[in-house]
């Protein structure tokens, strides 16, 4: 067990300190400028110098992501199921839903700028809708797979399509949920970025494209750091949920 | 609980083309009847139809119980694969259907039944963590917690290995008394120890099969059950053959 720990711990510590120790070096051998790319040491200097300036920014992003997040997976629970009830909505939305997964819904950010303005609003909107679709589709698809043997099951046990959905359909979506949030942790930020890039005053990708202007790399890549750790822990979260779920449907 | 018999006559089709050509058939009331044929006959399709539920088949001329009364909400199913929920322990999916009416949960009726088919203190394990014999046994249970008074077994043992088969067979055939089985099988031997009647399908119709004299379920090492197995194993392989009869 604490054999097991300190080699994870260990593992963790190469994995991180090759890539920076290579990272250093090739600054400091090829003679790269600092305004193009700044050494770890420079960067994790930054961080520090410019600590309350990157949480401040990093809380607004992280507020919005959490609530944009949390807008596109309640939205996207509610249509699958609504789409797995009801044939006529499935008749009306899903073709919606097969557009959206072909078309860029990340495109639709300036727009939905312009509309809502540079506030929270038009951020959260952004996050809740790159992550709705792919948060629905998921669902939905495993939702309308139920094995034959259990419709049948269903069937004969003159049983009706409300606890159906319950006890047989949503119990054996849940993979498909959870492949919906993974998509949703890795396209979350992304969205974050890009609502902010188009058009924002604070935030983490605010604060990046502002350090960019003026020349202060450094910083650039320090809020690029805590945007990059802030998804590490959303993607570790929905994991952890991922294993527990796992577990818990399968023996236990 | 008066089982009824079910008479079945007609034609079964596949969209133009023909499976079974014109039979009647009738599966006995209160006992078990096997249902032979070559794989792709059309068994499956016919269970469905008897059951109501959607079949690819069609039948063109009738179902009926012996009293007259609908079948569909009197059958109870079970299949090859045993169609466990995975992410539920025995007792949970031998009330799934009481749950999915919404009826009142009889746990200790079911964990009852559970320890009738020999799985006393398997309450909480998930099909994950049983043998293919003990899942099957898990469905059995389920299938005596709904008391339907018709039961259709499709091929319900053949994933099993021969002693495993033998004793769940014993177990189905001690528990099911009483109601009406019908028995899908393509094992001469199965349909041998099991049977109270028994028929053949094939293209040109369903045919009677001639069983032992002996009550099932019969010994399966006993000489008038292999030797009955051994013409049964002939006449098969005749109609696989020619065809027909
Ligand atoms: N989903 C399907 N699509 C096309 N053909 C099918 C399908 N299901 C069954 N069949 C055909 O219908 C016939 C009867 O099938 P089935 O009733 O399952 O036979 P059995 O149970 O006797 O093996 C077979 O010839 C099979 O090929
Ligand atoms: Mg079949």
């Amino acid at each position: 067990m604490m054999q097991n720990l300190f080699h994870t711990l260990l593992r963790g510590l190469v994995v991180l300190l090759v890539p920076i120790a290579g990272w250093q070096a090739t600054v400091t051998l090829s003679g790269i400028p600092q305004y193009i790319l700044p050494g770890p040491i420079l960067v994790a200097q930054s961080l520090w110098d410019n600590a309350g300036l990157l949480w401040q920014n990093a809380l607004w992003s992280a507020g919005n992501l959490g609530l944009g997040l949390l807008a596109g997976i309640i939205l996207g629970i509610e249509t699958a199921l609504m789409l797995a009830l009801s044939p006529r909505a499935r008749w009306l939305l899903r073709p919606m839903l097969v557009i959206a997964q072909a078309v860029p819904v990340f495109a639709l950010a300036p727009v939905i700028t312009l509309w809502l303005g540079y506030g929270m609003p038009s951020k959260i909107v952004t996050i809740a809708l790159v992550t709705y679709f792919p948060i629905t589709s998921a669902l939905f698809d495993r939702l309308v797979a139920l094995p034959a043997g259990l419709v049948d099951l269903s069937q004969l046990s003159g049983g009706n399509p409300c606890r159906e959905l319950l006890f047989l359909r949503l119990p054996h979506a849940v993979p498909g949920l959870l492949s919906g949030l993974r998509l949703a942790v890795v396209y979350g930020p992304l969205a974050v970025l890009i609502g902010e890039w188009v058009g924002s005053s604070q935030g983490l990708g605010h604060l990046m494209l502002m350090s960019n202007g003026r020349g202060q790399t450094a910083l650039m890549f320090a809020a690029l750091l805590v945007l990059a750790f802030l998804s590490l822990c959303l993607w570790l979260a929905v994991e952890a949920l991922s294993r527990w779920a796992t577990r818990l449907l399968l023996c236990g | 609980m008066t089982a009824p018999a079910i008479h079945i006559e007609g034609a079964l089709h596949r969209a133009q083309s023909l499976l079974i050509d014109r039979f009647a058939i009738t599966f006995a009331a209160g006992g078990w009847s096997a249902l032979l044929g070559a794989s792709g006959v059309g068994k499956t399709s016919l269970f469905r139809l008897i059951a109501g539920l959607p079949s690819a088949a069609l039948l063109d001329g009738q179902i009926a119980a012996s009293d007259g009364a609908p079948i569909g909400p009197r059958v109870a199913m079970m299949a090859q694969d045993d169609q466990l929920l995975p992410w539920a322990d025995a007792l949970d999916n031998i009330m799934i259907s009481a749950r999915l009416r919404g009826d009142l949960l009889q746990p200790d009726h079911a964990a009852a039944l559970l320890s009738d088919v020999g799985l006393a203190g398997f309450e909480r394990r998930k099909p994950a963590q049983m043998s293919a014999g003990q899942r099957q046994r898990v469905a059995l249970a389920r299938l005596l917690y709904e008391d339907r008074t018709i039961v259709l077994l499709d091929e319900p043992f053949s994933a099993l290995d021969v002693m495993t088969r033998v004793a769940t067979q014993d177990l189905a055939a001690r528990l099911l008394a009483g109601r009406t089985v019908v028995l899908i099988t393509h094992d001469p031997a199965e349909a041998i120890r099991l049977a109270d009647v028994a028929w053949i399908a094939t293209r040109a119709g369903i045919l009677p099969c001639p069983l032992p004299a002996a009550r099932p379920p019969r010994p399966p090492e006993a000489v008038s059950t292999l030797s009955s197995q051994a013409a049964l194993f002939q006449r098969l392989r005749l109609i696989s053959e020619t065809g027909a009869a």
